[in-house]
């Protein structure tokens, strides 16, 4: 699997009510929540984000809450992936359930620029500016849910 | 090699001798509590994308309304009829309008030895117990649902020793915040944080899920205390019984231990927007308030709510001040009002709201605007998670939040 994209830098921290304030959750769809994605934040990125891009943030990326909506949301923008040096866990969880790819690493948030390009061969290694980076395999059991395309797919593959 | 409480309780559910931090295990959940934040899109899933949708075991599922209660619009209203008329047909047990989810369960379900998924992430706060819980998001709970089944990752444990006892005006709230602010909002990420030592098992059970509900702000899976005599009492009042005592092994593995002398707590807040921006109150008064806030699951106990009824009586809030308070749950009312605290806080001026999640999250009521200030009680305080995206939270003590209301901006209560 190889993920390539234009990058967009976030910081330490990103919290839930960042990535999808509470006062839009009560919208029925992803769709119309998506343009107030990090909006408390940086309110023009949901217009910006092109489908393929890549979110590149720092510590703790997902932290907070356990609203599933905001993994969904960033599926929704067609995020290819999310480079962070951590995910909280809870995020990590949902956004694997979610068929979302993340990639922990601790090196490339700090090396990178916003707008440049990054690529990622999954479970191999990150390439950016014709440097490459050693990426560590996910686990085979949350690999099989990101190819199945999340875990409600994967369920429906053993006819739950 | 021992084990800590996390992995004897990981091992039970996985029904093998011997866990380790690092393993993932297919463990069998205990109990599932999902809440109005999520559960009308779980059953929507339920019912729409499952090719043999079904409950593995009903009697292990409960459903709670609490976080807009009672509804505010026809969209919640809606969302909340949806949850009704699922946990009827299923034969779910059901509440709405009795308190915040966390506060309902330890009442009500909570055993030492458990393991929990909770669709909310303060589901940490059931280590108050000795049980494991653990916040997921809707897609896990929905196959734990459906199969009584997930995935869990051992996690490694951060061990804290608590010893000494707090001085006059220094609470259990003041310490976690006082961790958070030392070990950052990532320092516990996917760990147990574990507690232990004298002043642990000086504190009650209301005080301690004051930390262990607070764990998740520090990244940790759960917080957790050894179940002990207090531990047991607490599920005798409430007519139940452990499903296991489990204690660490003298030679389980720590990931880091940590020491605190709970005489050294000074009262602290957590400054807008970052938990683990923690200071001295001291550092931050005069900070001019424009709302107070005494509820949630993190401090809206009755230990809290006495308090700030100490602080409160005979006394006036500032003018300016809005005070806000929302006990955890009916019984904290109950109790509240045959103390005769509810007296208190009318005389001073607070408007007492109904047990819901109320001011914490942000939406449902007391939402502040632009440009204001609320100190609270509440699990969190990100960049608007009160309300305007220009607004600011501070998080203290029950003692705080009341001082700081009377005064009109923050200060220390003693």
């Amino acid at each position: 699997m190889v993920i390539k994209g234009k990058i967009w830098i976030l910081g330490d921290n990103i919290d839930t009510d960042i990535i999808i304030p509470t006062e839009y959750l009560a919208m029925k769809r992803i769709e119309e929540m998506k343009k107030y994605a990090f909006s408390p934040l940086r309110p023009e990125l949901a217009e910006l984000i092109a489908p393929g891009d890549i979110i590149v943030a720092g510590r703790n990326f997902g932290c907070g809450s356990s609203r599933e909506q905001a993994p969904e949301i960033i599926k929704e923008l067609k995020i290819g992936c999310v480079i962070a040096k951590s995910f909280a866990r809870i995020f990590y969880r949902n956004a694997i359930n979610n068929g979302l790819l993340l990639i922990e690493h601790s090196l490339i948030p700090d090396l990178i620029s916003e707008g440049e390009y990054i690529a990622a061969v999954i479970g191999e290694y990150i390439e950016y500016k014709e440097a490459k980076y050693d990426l560590a395999p996910l686990p085979p059991n949350l690999m099989e849910i990101i190819e199945a395309g999340g875990l409600v797919a994967a369920m429906k593959n053993k006819n739950i | 090699m021992g084990m800590t409480i996390s992995e004897k309780i990981i091992a039970a559910a996985a029904n093998i001798d011997h866990a380790k931090a690092g393993d993932i295990h297919m463990v069998s959940i205990d109990r599932m509590m999902s809440n109005d934040g999520t559960t009308h899109l779980t059953i929507d899933m339920y019912n729409s994308m499952l090719k043999n949708p079904a409950i593995a075991d009903k009697s292990k599922l409960v459903f709670i309304i609490d976080h807009n209660m009672p509804a505010d619009s026809p969209k919640t209203a809606a969302a909340h009829k949806k949850i009704r008329d699922f946990a009827k047909t299923h034969e779910i047990a059901f509440y709405e309008g009795k308190g915040v989810c966390h506060q309902i369960m330890m009442e009500e379900y909570v055993r030492s030895g458990e393991l929990i998924f909770g669709a909310d992430s303060h589901t940490c706060t059931y280590g108050a117990l000795g049980a494991f819980g653990t916040g997921v998001g809707n897609t896990d709970f929905l196959y734990a649902m459906v199969t009584g089944r997930s995935w869990v990752l051992v996690p490694e444990t951060l061990l804290f020793h608590l010893s000494g006892s707090f001085r006059e005006g220094v609470y259990p709230r003041d310490l976690i915040l006082t961790i958070i602010g030392d070990i950052g909002a990532g320092g516990a990420s996917y760990k147990t944080m574990e507690f232990t030592g004298s002043g642990a098992h000086a504190m009650s059970i209301g005080h301690r899920m004051a930390l262990t509900n607070m764990a998740v702000e520090a990244g940790a899976k759960t917080g957790i205390f050894e179940p002990d005599e207090k531990a047991v009492e607490y599920l005798s009042a409430h007519g139940r019984q452990a499903k296991h005592l489990f204690k660490s092994d003298k030679n389980a593995r720590y990931e880091k231990e940590y020491f605190y002398d709970l005489g050294k707590i000074e009262p602290v807040v957590a400054r807008p927007d970052n938990i683990d921006d923690v200071v001295n109150v001291e550092s931050v008064k005069d900070v001019k308030i424009d709302q107070a806030f005494i509820g949630s699951c993190n401090s809206g106990r009755i230990e809290d709510l006495r308090i700030a009824a100490e602080i409160l009586k005979g006394q006036r809030i500032a003018d300016h001040v809005r005070l806000l308070i929302s006990p955890a749950s009916n019984s904290v009312y109950q109790k509240a009002l045959e103390e005769g605290l509810m007296g208190i806080f009318i005389d001073a001026g607070a408007m007492v709201v109904n047990s819901n999640c109320s001011v914490c999250w942000g939406s449902c009521q007391g939402v502040i605007g632009e440009g204001e200030v609320l100190i609270s009680t509440g699990t969190r305080n990100f960049k608007g998670r009160a309300g305007h995206k220009e607004s600011k939270v501070y998080l203290g003590s029950a003692a705080t939040v009341a001082a700081s209301a009377m005064a009109g901006k923050i200060v220390r209560a003693v």
